[in-house]
């Protein structure tokens, strides 16, 4: 058994979400590769060279790798495919959008999101928005898969000593281009993987309110989410969205303010270690999965923990 | 153009899905079965193209059992042209839905196919990637802005940083994310013409796809339920225990 696990860096640093996906790997055994497909990509393939646990780097390095189009890095893993039982990603949106191409190159059923492994044919994941644990059997000569983050530790980022062996690239598919990104910038830990995370919801009423929640997240060295209502209202940008079809995230604690706690925003968050809700509604759902409650009105209970958090 | 859009028969976001007893898989009896949200994003988009004079014909494609021509009438009322219908009776995964639609894709031509980003029962977030491999075609994925250009669209991309804007080459593969447009409700007038209105039904033998699941479920389970909470009184009490009992801040 051997696995491939396919990076997810920006050229120069491995992303976080790549050492939870060689947890899973080393989870099913065998030797562990990883993929590095970039350009200018060195500084990332020899980070991906020292992650605990990996034998082998992959290195792709070739300007059609550069912004991580499917289409161009798909053939590669397809390519790459044949010498391992299993090739693996995270779930990330890097992940989701180049890991079915490359299954269905290789005629294989993508197992998506796996949250455990029970051996190297079968394993578990969340369907209907968490509220079912599926466990499944592949057959397939290779086993496609993406890796729920949260659900398996991050792997040592040091320690290991891999050899980096440069692997053919495989040319530019032609059909897709990159024009460009407006990525969120911002100081604060990175959502999926912050140990606090604090949300706010249509409660919040409007973007300018979620300055009082950054106060919050940042006298806890927390990173700020949202749930989807608060993101379609434009409070937020689309990148704080937590839940079924935004981020999954599962801090040590989990702060919900002015969420109602539908099962889509449930699904994103409620393998928090501790979940705190703050709602004026003592009926919302949220109530029903937070460690601690507080039935209060938020632009009265924020700033006044802001003050707590001094003292 | 003609754009084809593939919508799924799931159940209803507002369901609390229960498990089967037996561990089998989840309850469908006597539930709620609507539009996956993701396709009413994506008929809703197809509608608005032609609107624009930018596609000539909506095509709304659904696979799997007899009801799925109740999710094609409702493409229907919003505004798509006519239905066709792959019927057929087990559990549909992603790749054999891929495989049927390009199958439907080289009879039908499309120029574009909007799919949704997910299917809200499975989770898979496979199958319009699946179908752009196996035409060859590019994917724009997780859209939430679509530009429509000669020879190419420019669509901009929900990704875990931020946003991304990509051309893709035509014909070419788009999946909606939630933020592209807001789908409308069909009109009653419009519920009415919408029965009359054409879906073709064949099989997957017509299309030449052997639809066998390739996994085995071997059980479907509930996740572990989370232990009952406290409320506090108060500011003061939340951060104390925060502190003090569970030790996180
Ligand atoms: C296909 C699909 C996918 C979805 N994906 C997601 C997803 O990934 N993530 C997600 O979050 N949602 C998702 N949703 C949406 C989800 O169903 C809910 O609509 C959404 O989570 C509601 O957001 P909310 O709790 O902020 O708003 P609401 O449900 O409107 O709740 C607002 C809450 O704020 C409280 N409140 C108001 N004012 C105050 C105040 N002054 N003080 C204290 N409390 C106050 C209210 O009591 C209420 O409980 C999805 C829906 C669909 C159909
Ligand atoms: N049985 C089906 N019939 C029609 N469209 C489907 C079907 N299954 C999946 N799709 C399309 O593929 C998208 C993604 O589904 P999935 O890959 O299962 O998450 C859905 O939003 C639909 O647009």
């Amino acid at each position: 058994m051997s696995v491939l696990v396919v990076a997810e860096h920006d050229n120069s640093e491995i992303a976080p979400a790549t050492l939870n996906a060689v947890t899973a790997a080393t989870q099913i055994g065998g030797d562990v590769a990883v993929l590095v497909a970039g350009s200018g990509s060195s500084a990332a393939a020899e980070a991906a060279a020292k992650i605990a646990g990996v034998s082998k780097v992959l290195h792709a390095d070739a300007a059609e790798y550069a912004n991580g189009l499917a289409e161009n890095v798909a053939p590669l893993v397809v390519a790459l495919a044949s010498g391992y039982s299993h090739v693996l990603a995270p779930a990330t949106s890097f992940g989701k959008n180049v890991m079915p191409r490359a299954a269905a190159m290789l005629d294989v059923q993508q197992i998506s999101e796996i949250s455990a492994v029970v051996d190297a044919d079968t394993f578990v994941r969340p369907i209907y928005a968490g509220n079912a644990m599926a466990t499944v059997k592949s057959s397939d000569s290779v086993k496609v898969i993406t890796v729920r983050t949260t659900a398996f530790d991050a792997a040592a980022a040091e320690g290991g000593s891999a050899a980096v062996e440069a692997a053919d690239a495989k040319g530019d598919a032609g059909l897709t281009s990159y024009v460009g990104a407006e990525l969120s910038s911002s100081e604060r830990p990175e959502l999926t993987s912050a140990k606090i995370v604090i949300s706010g919801g249509r409660g919040m009423q409007n973007g300018e309110n979620f300055k009082m929640l950054e106060e919050v997240a940042d006298k806890l060295g927390a990173a700020v989410g949202a749930s989807r209502a608060a993101v379609d209202a434009g409070f937020v940008p689309n990148d704080y969205q937590v839940g079924q079809t935004g981020k999954v995230v599962a801090p040590e604690l989990y702060v919900a303010v002015g969420i109602s706690g539908a099962i889509q925003h449930l699904a994103g968050m409620k393998d928090s270690k501790v979940i705190v809700a703050i709602n004026k509604d003592e009926e919302a759902p949220i109530f029903q999965v937070a460690d601690y409650g507080l039935v209060a009105d938020l632009f009265e209970a924020v700033p006044e923990l802001s003050k707590a958090l001094d003292g | 153009m003609k754009v084809l859009v593939p919508v799924k028969r799931v159940i209803d976001y507002n369901v609390k899905v229960r498990v089967k007893a037996d561990q089998t898989g989840v309850e469908l009896a006597n539930v709620k079965m609507s539009m996956n949200p993701f396709d009413e994003i994506s008929v809703e988009e197809a509608i608005r193209l032609k609107e624009a004079g930018t596609a000539t014909e909506v095509v709304a494609v659904s696979l799997g059992v007899q009801q799925c021509q109740e999710t094609i009438r409702t493409a229907l009322a919003m505004g798509a042209d006519r239905g066709i219908h792959v019927l057929h009776d087990g559990d549909l995964e992603p790749l054999a839905v891929a495989k049927m639609l390009k199958a439907v894709v080289e009879k039908e031509q499309p120029q574009l196919v909007i799919l949704g980003k997910q299917a809200i029962d499975d989770d898979a977030n496979q199958t319009g990637q699946m179908l752009a491999a196996l035409l060859g075609w590019g994917q724009a994925t997780f859209a939430s802005k679509i530009e429509m250009g000669s020879g190419e669209a420019k669509v901009t991309r929900e990704i875990d940083g931020g946003l991304e804007t990509i051309s893709v080459k035509l014909p070419a593969i788009v999946t909606t994310d939630l933020r592209l447009n807001e789908p409308r409700y069909a009109s009653l007038p419009n519920i009415m013409k919408a029965k009359k209105k054409p879906i073709d039904q064949m099989t997957p033998a017509d299309l030449g796809v052997d639809p066998a699941p390739r996994l085995q479920t071997l059980k479907v389970e509930e996740p572990a339920k989370r232990e009952a909470g406290v409320k506090v009184a108060d500011v003061a009490e939340l951060v104390s225990k925060l502190r003090n009992e569970a030790k996180v801040i």
